[in-house]
């Protein structure tokens, strides 16, 4: 139960979190914390959100999400969004997803420009052979729209 | 030999497990009727004369043996089995060929005929390509399907698809003379039969927004599209 916070070096940013709120300013703004939301980004679970429940040791951490099975995960493997939730260490799986839905995790996530990149490129990667040149169509369209309203402001300029 | 049946008889032994039936031999006598056609010829199991078979002319020795043993080629059974259909090229798919005349362009696929090949239309008056067939090895299929519902292939199969065969004679002038041949032109039933496949898909074509232009347009890879990781 220390709350002695050592200037971390780059790598880690595990910090108590009674104590992180009294620091001097950090350039670390996201901190590995139980409740932190993370995106895994390498191996099985790539892109899934989970939670942070437990740190093991210096490098991997207790991670767990409501359709998997609790396990650990390097840090490595993860990478810290701006979300945290508010969840005792370890919680049970009922709890967790209570916890979520409180938090609304899922909500805020879509709507995060983060999300909404992933999801965008989901969407593009799953489009069909059709779907990409109805989509050529569209930007067709769309920039000799953007073209049109160009050449008349010119107009208007040059004159 | 005793006639054949003309259904085989189902065994009125079922196996409790393999190589043991569920009646003895006793049983079986008794199911199979045995004591039923004794009783009827008398206690005696009726007996067949073999029929008087056919004289056989005698073997004559041949005129010539080899001088070394000819060997017979082994006897070969095998029987092609039909081409198996990939599992995404369905009536009505639209196909991308990759190779030939038509290569990239966007193809509506109506059968697959015996030989295995594919029977594809383009329809003629959207992209130029007529009724063709082509090896499922040189298309990629999409998951963009029509409705082929109106189209009557029945008429359709590999003779119909058959070169025609020129009868040549025989002359010393043929190799002198240039011979000029008409360009071959497509016999008009044919033209008809083009018209009769396409008027139905060109309509449930229309009916679908730029469907239209999606096939008269060609396939091609740009920059940055990994065929690997391409939804089709």
């Amino acid at each position: 139960n220390s709350s002695i916070l050592i200037p971390s070096p780059p790598l880690s940013s595990i910090s108590n979190t009674i104590t992180h709120k009294q620091t001097p300013k950090m350039p670390f703004k996201r901190y590995v914390e139980i409740g932190r939301v993370a995106l895994v980004n390498y191996g099985k679970d790539y892109g899934k959100l989970v939670v942070i429940v437990d740190v093991v040791d210096q490098n991997r951490a207790l991670v767990d999400a409501p359709d998997m099975v609790r396990g650990q995960m390097n840090f490595k493997r993860l990478t810290l969004t701006d979300i945290t939730i508010d969840i005792p260490r370890v919680p049970k799986k009922k709890t967790l997803i209570e916890a979520m839905e409180k938090a609304d995790v899922k909500n805020k996530w879509e709507s995060s420009s983060w999300g909404r990149k992933l999801i965008v490129q989901k969407r593009r990667a799953s489009l069909n052979d059709f779907d990409r040149f109805k989509l050529m169509l569209a930007k067709i369209k769309r920039s000799g729209v953007i073209k049109q309203e160009l050449a008349k402001l010119k107009k208007e300029n040059a004159s | 030999m005793a006639a054949k049946r003309k259904t085989p008889v189902k065994t009125r032994n079922p196996d409790l497990i393999r190589g043991v039936g569920k009646y003895s031999r006793s049983k079986m006598y008794h199911k199979r009727g045995l004591w039923a056609i004794k009783a009827k010829h008398g206690g005696v199991f009726p007996r067949h004369d073999p029929k008087p078979k056919a004289p056989v002319a005698p073997e004559k020795a041949p005129k010539f043996y080899p001088a070394e043993d000819v060997k017979k080629p082994l006897l070969n059974k095998r029987k092609p089995k039909p081409t198996k259909l990939r599992a995404s090229i369905t009536p009505g798919t639209v196909l991308i060929l990759l190779a030939g005349r038509f290569m990239g362009k966007r193809v509506v696929f109506l059968k697959q005929l015996t030989s295995g090949l594919l029977l594809v239309t383009g329809p003629f008056k959207i992209n130029g390509v007529p009724l063709r067939r082509l090896n499922q090895s040189y298309v990629i299929a999409t998951s963009t399907k029509v409705d082929i519902s109106g189209v009557n292939v029945e008429k359709f199969d590999d003779k119909y698809f058959a070169k025609e065969v020129e009868k040549k004679k025989k002359g010393e002038g043929e190799f002198f003379e240039a011979e000029k041949e008409d360009k071959k032109t497509l016999p008009d039933e044919k033209k008809e039969d083009q018209k009769a496949v396409d008027a139905s898909l060109i309509k449930s074509i229309e009916g679908v927004v730029n469907l239209k232009a999606y096939l008269a347009a060609r396939f091609s890879l740009k920059s940055g599209m990994k065929p690997h990781e391409l939804v089709f």
